[in-house]
């Protein structure tokens, strides 16, 4: 389990960073190249890159030193130097499994996903995703960053506009629009950061995250209104109440392959922002807005909560049940506290499992039955229990019952918030009762009870689909029963990231 | 023997496993035998630990072993560590020999059932749960254990989920007892953060050395009783276990009587320390128990179905413990938990025995005589009835005594409704008994039970009324109940013998008599009742005599017929009924009607809001009609021509 602490990390024969990122783009442009006819090859070439950087970011996961708090892997190349931009590229504890989780889903959900028309352009965006989604979690240099925050809109906007459901291109095009209008406030944040710090310790123009972490120089009160600004962005990400109306919309229409991507790693793009670019760059600021973001985490908990019991649509109602469980991580970010960061970046991680899991499962009754819709469906644990099994396990993981990994970071999230936030707190554990009536509801209505009609005759789970699920499970149980494999590589870093803002506060400007 | 207590909660999990790769293959009855065979050893080996235990000194008493670390993170840290003690191994020896019992009932009882094999996975799974609750070093352990057992609870609640009716059940049972784990969580945490353990060892520490404020410790207790209305059904929680009856009864048995619903009394009596210091918190357990056996007992006189009056019989016994709990008496809430489980699960048994007799009828109007068919279950049965009773020798006198000796120390007025109770029960349960084993075959008059006469709370609650066992069986007028077989007869028949000599685990009489007290006193410390010599004889006298009009008056009206039951039966005994419709008018109407409007509130005002703004920006507002005129590539490709026009815009602007 652990890496030989005298190994430097550096000492690796090849950095996994780089391949992460760029195998994939290669890939895009391979699939792109192939003749439109041999849908099946294009799809296993997609496969096959995608399980490349795949297999690299397991292969970064085995080279990470463990007890290590600082960036590893980490590589630098001048971009555009007058102005201090650079790739700047790093992974620590908070990334990395964000990093395995992007690395994991994307492959599963080339595999599991037919999308029916069109398979080349298809692979093609889910392969520029899935190299943005990397990028996003190694840029450390603001405007690389920013760079790979955009891009991802894009093939997202044409996975959910172009092979979605339903009313796909009002959802597209919320989705674009909304989250584009976020990060344009960014972008002057971005700005004004770079220039502000520039001003104020009076160096070389520099775009880098670390260098401006470690020599602050903006004044308390333009680094609020700067926090602020990149906090729109993120929580348009999150999203946070009430900022989420976009969700249900693309979660709902995207493709199955969309939704578990959504889901399971462009959410994580917010509120992985919130702790890098957040908590780190802007200590005073964060803990200035805390209590605003944690009201916000706590209703986003219910509100969601709420919405999800009474929707109608199967998939709708996992998506409602994403506000509910991010705004967990929010209030765990937010308590400031080692628990309670700890417990969110888990948790993102774990909402990733999970979550795909479910959309995967609603996908494979679409594709049986062609409806979402819960009053259609009905009695389908006679038809098919070897699906509702599945079902049943990424449901219990989801409601967050001990042993399953849905549980630890959710857990910590509230204890953390009970040491810094006590009432939010016991608020937002009420979420737990909420999360147990939504979920066993939607099942009681769709598997219990009588199967007629073509829900009697549904086909059960077939092997391949099986094997797509096999790994999500297996991770439900095993980092439900063993999460200190994951804590052990993620609390240095955020015992580091909690004594840096202790540091900085402490220290003045 | 000290090494292997890993292997007692490892066994029933390894019997879970096998049966989910093999189960089917396995089939009825040979995967019954495996899960049997699995918790068996686990009895076994915690008889082993248990000898250990008791060859050691009254102090050394204690086995920690540590497996892994569970959940490390900052200054929380939770262990996936085991801790047997005279407390826990007292739970584990009845659990896991309680459990075998009813392991080698259910393969009688389950046979011929489609999900034979996948319901004895379920059991070894509930086995393993129930153990890690008990044996858990700290208390995420045994919330682990105790939200597992809860999973288990509702997929054997809803076992045969075709009918609406049972999936509603375990759907219920689940979520209510959310409710207390919001309790759990809350007091875990403040736990946590007064003690910076969550660690038993570390508590009862920390409490000795009286580092937990008064204040703290009054907070978590209530907060963790919360925990226990729901999961040990009391007041006002207690509504999802009359309906949890909808399991197969090895399941009422198992979970919702012997094992999972004491789980509360567990926790609070393994949190002892903390209630030491507790204040009103102890007076508010004592009250809401004292009250839960009241009501449940009032409403157990109004139920016709066999599993519904044994279901709030044993809320109302719950409530006894909780009486216990709250005047500091816990060795006499272990005593009748012991007691209880031995007598309850007994009961509980027959009554299945009962209903696989009469063609899957639970209705006892249609019920006489059976003593005549079914000699073994009518005798075990009756054993269950008089301990139940209070009537000495046999167990549930001596334990129940305990308990009202301690409330009489503690307060007359709960004294006096433990009384009531008593008095009650033996009524209730006579009841029971005369209309099942005595009396005329009443199912053959033709259509004895006519909807209506004389049903006064079920009649009400058919909308709820989820206890029936099984589908689509009849009985008619020509039945001839028949014994069941020996599998199903001989747990009967040990579980009897328990419940006639469980009173002999911890006597009165002497000091050295008392061996339950002296095991327990390394974890729950020396507790003077304050009652001594002929006050304990009379309050015994009193309580004997009570429970004797009980069954006298039940003679009365169901054996000799002087009385006619519906001057008994009366419909306002079923006002504990209220609490549970209250709940469902509230969640099926304001409660759904808050929803429904916050739901409606997203969609309208705050999405609303978003595609106002988005229709009222000009650009943005042309981009969405436009998209929505449905020429999707066209649109699609221009906004992201676009997007990337902009981003090229950001990029070339900064080197510049």
């Amino acid at each position: 389990m652990s890496a030989p602490v005298f190994a430097a990390a550096t000492a690796a024969p090849f950095n996994p960073l780089l391949v992460m990122i760029l195998v994939p783009l290669i890939g895009a442009a391979v699939v792109a190249l192939m003749p439109k006819a041999r849908a099946d090859l294009v799809r296993q070439v997609a496969v096959i890159f995608s399980l490349i950087s795949g297999a690299s970011s397991l292969y970064l996961l085995s080279e990470f030193v463990t007890k290590q708090g600082d960036f590893q892997f980490e590589l630098r190349h001048a971009w555009m130097k007058s102005f201090g931009i650079s790739w700047h590229f790093g992974v620590d504890g908070i990334s990395l499994f964000l990093l395995v989780l992007t690395g994991v889903l994307f492959p599963l959900a080339i595999v599991a996903v037919d999308p029916g028309h069109d398979h080349k352009p298809y692979y093609a965006w889910l392969l520029v995703l899935m190299a943005g989604s990397m990028g996003v979690f190694v840029a450390l240099d603001l405007v690389v960053f920013f760079l790979f925050f955009e891009i991802v809109l894009v093939p997202m906007y044409f996975l959910i506009g172009l092979w979605g459901h339903g009313d796909r291109i009002y959802a597209a095009t919320k989705f674009f629009l909304y989250t584009m209008f976020g990060s344009a406030l960014m972008l002057v944040g971005i700005v004004a950061t770079a220039y502000l710090h520039q001003r104020g310790t009076g160096g070389d123009w520099t775009f880098d995250v670390v260098e401006i972490a470690s020599k602050p120089g903006i004044s308390t009160g333009a680094s609020r209104w700067i926090f602020a600004s990149f906090a729109l962005a993120f929580a348009v990400k999150v999203p946070l109440f009430p900022l989420h109306t976009w969700l249900p919309d693309a979660h709902t229409e995207a493709p199955t392959a969309g939704s578990v991507i959504l889901a399971g790693v462009m959410l994580k793009l917010g509120t992985y922002g919130f702790v890098r670019f957040g908590l780190y760059l802007f200590p005073e600021a964060s803990r200035f807005f805390a209590p605003v973001l944690l009201t916000l985490g706590v209703i986003g908990i219910i509100w969601g909560a709420i919405c999800a019991t009474m929707q109608k649509d199967l998939k709708r109602l996992v998506a409602y049940s994403s506000v509910a469980h991010l705004g967990f991580i929010v209030l765990g970010t937010f308590s400031l506290t080692k628990e309670g960061i700890e417990g969110a970046v888990l948790q993102m991680v774990n909402h990733g499992i999970t979550t795909p899991a479910l959309f995967l499962l609603v996908g494979m009754i679409y594709e049986r039955r062609h409806t979402r819709n819960i009053d259609e469906l009905g009695g389908l644990q006679v038809s098919a229990p070897i699906l509702a099994g599945f079902f049943t396990l990424a449901m219990l993981a989801s409601v967050g019952l001990p042993g399953l990994n849905g549980f630890p970071g959710e857990f910590l999230a509230l204890a953390g918030a009970f040491k810094g936030a006590r009432w939010w707190a016991i608020v937002a554990a009420s979420g737990v009762i909420l999360a147990a009536l939504y979920l066993l509801w939607a099942y009681q209505r769709v598997f219990h009870g009588a199967a007629e009609g073509d829900n009697a005759t549904m086909r059960d789970l077939r092997l391949v689909e099986g094997l797509v699920l096999a790994p999500l499970c297996a991770l439900i149980i095993v980092l439900g029963v063993y999460p200190k494999v994951m804590l052990d590589r993620i609390e240095p870093s955020v015992t580091a990231l909690v004594e840096h803002m202790q540091h900085a506060e402490g220290g003045g400007r | 023997m000290s090494a292997l207590v890993w292997l007692i909660p490892a066994l029933p999990l390894a019997g879970f496993v096998a049966l989910v790769v093999g189960g089917r293959r396995l089939g009825d009855p040979w995967a019954g035998w495996l899960a049997t065979a699995a918790v068996g050893g686990s009895f076994l080996v915690v008889l082993g630990v248990f000898a250990d235990l008791v060859g050691r000194g009254a102090e050394a008493r204690s086995i920690h072993q540590e497996l892994f670390t569970w959940i490390p993170a900052g200054s929380f840290q939770a262990s996936m560590g085991l801790l047997a003690d005279p407390l826990s191994i007292t739970m584990c020896l009845f659990v896991t020999g309680v459990g075998s019992l009813i392991h080698l009932y259910a393969i009688g009882y389950m046979h011929g059932d489609e999900k034979f094999s996948k319901f004895f996975t379920y059991l070894n799974l509930f086995i393993f749960s129930m153990l890690m609750l008990v044996l858990g070093d700290n208390l995420l352990l045994t919330f682990l254990g105790w939200e597992g057992v809860g999973a288990c609870s509702y997929f054997l609640i809803s076992f045969w989920h075709t009918d609406p009716a049972n999936a509603s059940a375990g759907k219920k049972a689940f979520v209510t007892n959310r409710v207390g784990d919001w309790g759990f969580m809350v007091a875990t945490f403040l736990v946590w953060t007064s003690v910076g353990s969550i660690g038993y060892l570390d508590i009862a520490n920390a409490a000795h050395h009286g580092e937990i404020a008064a204040v703290t410790a009054t907070a978590i207790a209530v907060l963790f009783f919360v925990a226990a209305t729901g999961k040990s059904a009391q007041l006002p929680l207690f509504v999802w276990l009359p309906d949890a009856m909808a399991g197969p009864t090895p399941v009422s048995a198992l979970i919702h009587a012997a094992t999972m619903v004491t789980s509360g009394v567990y926790l609070l009596v393994r949190l002892n320390p903390i209630l030491h210091a507790a204040g009103w918190a102890n007076d508010l357990i004592a009250w809401v128990g004292v009250a839960t056996a009241l009501v449940a007992a009032t409403v157990a006189v109004t139920q016709n179905d066999i599993k519904k009056v044994l279901a709030y019989s044993t809320v109302s016994q719950l409530g006894y413990l909780f009486l216990a709990v709250g005047t500091g008496n816990y060795v006499a809430a272990i005593f009748h938990m012991v007691t209880h489980a031995f007598f309850k699960a007994l009961l509980f048994l027959g009554s299945g025995s009962v209903i696989l007799g009469m063609a899957h009828e639970q209705d006892m109007r249609r019920y006489g005589n059976l003593r005549k068919y079914m000699p073994i279950t009518a005798g075990t049965f009756i054993i269950g009835w008089l301990a139940i009773a209070g009537v000495p020798p046999f167990s549930g006198f001596w334990s129940k005594d305990e308990i009202l000796a301690g409330a009489y120390a503690h307060n007359k007025v709960m004294l006096a409704l433990g009384l009531i109770t008593a008095l009650l029960t033996a009524f209730y349960m006579s009841r029971q008994v005369f209309m099942t084993f005595f009396g005329p075959e009443r199912w053959r008059e033709a259509d004895a039970v006519a909807t209506g006469d004389g049903d006064h709370a079920d009649a009400h609650d058919s909308a709820h009324d989820s206890a029936h066992d099984d589908h689509a069986h009849h009985l008619t007028p020509d039945h001839t109940p028949s014994e069941s077989p020996w599998v199903m007869t001989l747990p009967l028949v040990v579980l009897g013998a328990l419940a006639i000599v469980g009173g002999a685990l911890n006597l009165p009489f002497t000091d050295s008599t008392k061996v339950l007290e002296h095991w327990l006193e390394p974890v729950v410390g020396v507790h003077e009742l304050g009652v001594e010599g002929a006050t304990l004889v009379a309050l015994a006298a009193i309580a004997v005599v009570l429970g004797l009009v009980g069954i006298g008056l039940a003679g009365a009206v169901y054996l000799a017929r002087r009385i006619p039951a519906s001057t008994v039966e009366r419909p306002e005994f079923g006002w504990g009924l209220w609490i549970d419709r209250g709940y469902a008018a509230f969640m099926g109407g304001p409660g759904r009607a808050l929803f429904d409007a916050i739901s409606r509130f997203d969609k309208a005002v705050i999405d609303g809001a978003v595609d106002g703004v988005a229709n009222a920006v000009g650009a943005a507002g042309a981009v969405l009609r436009r998209t929505q005129t449905g020429r999707v590539r066209n649109s699609a490709i221009g906004l992201a021509t676009g997007a990337v026009a902009v981003l090229v815009y950001f990029v070339v602007r900064m080197s510049f």
